[in-house]
């Protein structure tokens, strides 16, 4: 065999330290996690649009009887199914012109309505203000939707972690529960609960309530599962860190893009779930409207009268979207691998 | 001449069955007895599934142990109560090194954050200077640039995420440090990098290892004594020197003879030895020393031709 030639040790230098650490120096500013992700967020465009979107939406309803322009649920069946109009301008759809037997006529002059009578958006078949009622209604609508998610957050969260993070015997237990919970129909709740209480939003809260998590147990539990075997997880649990910090610094940051998901789901299902009551009649009582209750009530005159229906549909499309992409922007900026 | 040291650890009949009772127990350490001295470092070696890792997290009370006892300077830490005291401070003596290092570090917190953990737990730092100061010094410690502590994991490679692994088990001060297979998700070169910089900060502090692998000629290099594992018990637990040149146990004779050497002239040659199970392993063999220091799995006929 031949021998390799020995390099004589001269020919050999030692690389100054300076050399090294540049080649480990990695330079991107300093920032907290927090900040890292408001900075992820908002630089994340279509996210940030959607924020402002919602964030409008919310600021209105929240002001709503300063916002809105007139009471929704008073009637005057002489102003009965009025076409929008936006003062005077003569913009097509919002005019007050409608098509009677292939003609354009002024609904407004023919009601008889004084100089200055405007409905934005039109009125109802009781003559009742719709910019107003939609106003109210996602109002209603967003407080069904916040209170379904915190419901998630509270109740499905800990119990999801609880389950999967005690394994064994109190995991068979609370799943027991679950499968249980989970096989009542969410109708039969709602019908069963209005026995005791009138319909209206307390019923479907409690519905909501003692259903709406059961998804979010499930999925936070299965991802606690393999979390918790994580060696992350064993060196905090060799470095003696207690369960309830363990939950809170490593479970739920490596969690929260299910969370954010499964959040994402909860809010259009309840939105969907109340109008779908109020829509079968057993959601919330009139004279008051959710997005529900004018959807039903828009659907009945399409055909004649379409924009009792275009505009809730748009406002509740517009929730729809914004919550989803808002929900992809922030999953996306809880994640410090997402690239900026 | 181990003996004349002082035990650090001592493991009395360790066993650490799991699903017990149910079809699928599994005795993933079954009996197990050993002492690992002051100051040494205590290779474990054995193949996939012989319970070395479950070894390494029994002694540092991951799991419960089934039964049997684990003193730790004297002291049985196999019965003590999650939250209680002395489990805080036991905590803080005994630290683990981890496999994986993409798995290790927590994704979502920040290298600072991931050393300090350990630091905000037992109170070590007062302040937030003193907290800085400190990952400063742990990062300067395993040779990395403290201008790090703002980054996220996954910004590093696996070499230096094994040694932000490293800082965070040194930074409550530990006296004792199980390291479970530290270097084999790691790429040759870098291996000789972590190794190196355990060893000198083995010797800055005077620490005491417990090093769990499976790549035999690592173990040589950096252990004092080895003990092999298989099948959930030690089959044989010597000197380094004589596990390599005098190897007893039918088992570790096979895992010796299946090292590679970079020479083609004795790879062309070299025999491997198979290990039979069922031949050389059954219920009437014992745990014993054969020779001074030598311990071997075997039943009482073969120890006595040993002596």
């Amino acid at each position: 065999m031949e021998q390799v030639p020995k390099i004589p040790k001269e020919k050999f230098k030692l690389l100054n330290k300076q050399d090294n650490e540049a080649s480990e120096s990695l330079g991107t500013p300093s920032l907290t996690y927090l900040q890292d992700v408001r900075r992820r967020l908002f630089s994340n465009k279509v996210a940030t649009a959607c924020l402002i979107i919602l964030g409008l939406i919310v600021l209105i309803s929240i002001f709503a009887p300063a916002v809105a322009p007139h009471n929704p649920n008073a009637q005057k069946v002489e102003y009965s199914n009025l076409p929008p109009k936006l003062g005077n301008l003569n913009i097509p759809g919002f005019n007050g012109m409608q098509d009677m037997g292939g003609k354009e006529v002024d609904a407004y002059k023919q009601v008889g309505a004084p100089k200055g009578t405007y409905y934005i958006l039109g009125t109802d078949y009781l003559g009742r203000d719709l910019l107003s009622r939609i106003i109210y209604g996602t109002r209603l609508s967003l407080i069904v939707a916040v209170l379904a998610t915190l419901v998630d957050l509270l109740i499905g969260i800990p119990y999801g972690i609880v389950s999967g993070w005690k394994g064994g015997r109190v995991d068979t237990f609370l799943q027991r529960i679950v499968e249980i919970v989970s096989s009542i129909p969410n109708l039969i709740v709602v019908i069963l609960m209005m026995i005791i209480l009138k319909p209206g939003l307390t019923s479907i809260i409690i519905a909501i309530a003692l259903t709406g998590w059961v998804t979010m147990a499930r999925l936070i539990r299965a991802q606690t599962f393999q979390l918790k075997e994580q060696e992350y997880v064993l060196a905090a649990r060799t470095l003696g860190e207690s369960s309830t910090k363990i939950a809170s610094k490593h479970l739920i940051p490596n969690l929260s893009s299910t969370i954010i998901i499964q959040t994402m789901f909860t809010i259009p299902n309840a939105i969907f779930f109340e109008a779908f009551l109020s829509f079968i009649g057993i959601g919330i009582p009139a004279p008051n409207a959710s997005l529900g209750t004018l959807l039903s009530d828009g659907q009945k005159a399409f055909r004649f009268l379409p924009y009792q229906m275009w505009a809730p549909a748009i406002i509740l499309s517009l929730i729809m979207i914004a919550t989803n992409l808002l929900g992809d922007g922030l999953r996306d900026a809880f994640d410090p691998q997402s690239s900026d | 001449m181990a003996e004349d040291r002082n035990p650090i650890v001592q493991v009395k009949h360790l066993k650490q069955y799991f699903n017990i009772g149910k079809a699928n127990e599994v005795k993933a350490v079954d009996d197990v007895s050993f002492n690992i001295y002051e100051g040494e470092t205590f290779g474990l070696v054995g193949e996939s599934g012989s319970g070395k890792s479950t070894t390494g997290r029994s002694i540092i009370r991951l799991y419960k142990p089934t039964s049997g006892q684990i003193l730790f300077r004297g002291e049985d830490i196999s019965k003590l109560k999650n939250r209680s005291p002395k489990m805080k401070k036991f905590r803080s003596e005994m630290q683990m090194i981890f496999q994986d290092p993409y798995a290790s570090l927590n994704p979502r917190m920040k290298v600072k954050d991931i050393i300090a953990e350990g630091l905000d737990i037992h109170g070590l730092a007062k302040n937030d200077d003193e907290r800085t100061q400190r990952v400063e010094e742990l990062l300067d410690m395993v040779h990395l640039n403290p201008e790090h502590m703002t980054r996220y994991p996954y910004e590093f490679s696996g070499g230096q995420r094994q040694r932000i692994g490293i800082a965070r088990a040194l930074a409550v001060d530990p006296q004792f440090i199980i390291a479970d297979e530290p270097i084999s998700a790691l790429d040759v070169s870098i291996q000789a990098q972590v190794v190196n910089l355990l060893q000198d900060i083995q010797r800055d502090r005077g620490l005491t290892y417990m090093f769990i692998a499976h790549d035999l000629s690592m173990v040589k290099y950096i252990s004092d004594r080895i003990a092999v594992m298989y099948a959930g018990k030690i089959v044989e637990l010597a000197d380094a020197d004589e596990i390599y040149n005098n190897p007893l146990h039918p088992y570790t004779q096979s895992l010796l003879s299946a090292i590679p050497v970079p020479d083609p002239e004795i790879e062309k040659t070299r025999e491997r030895i198979d290990f039979d199970h069922s031949r050389h392993f059954n219920d009437q063999q014992r745990f014993q020393e054969v020779q001074p220091g030598h311990f071997l799995y075997c039943d009482d006929q073969t120890a006595a031709k040993f002596k």
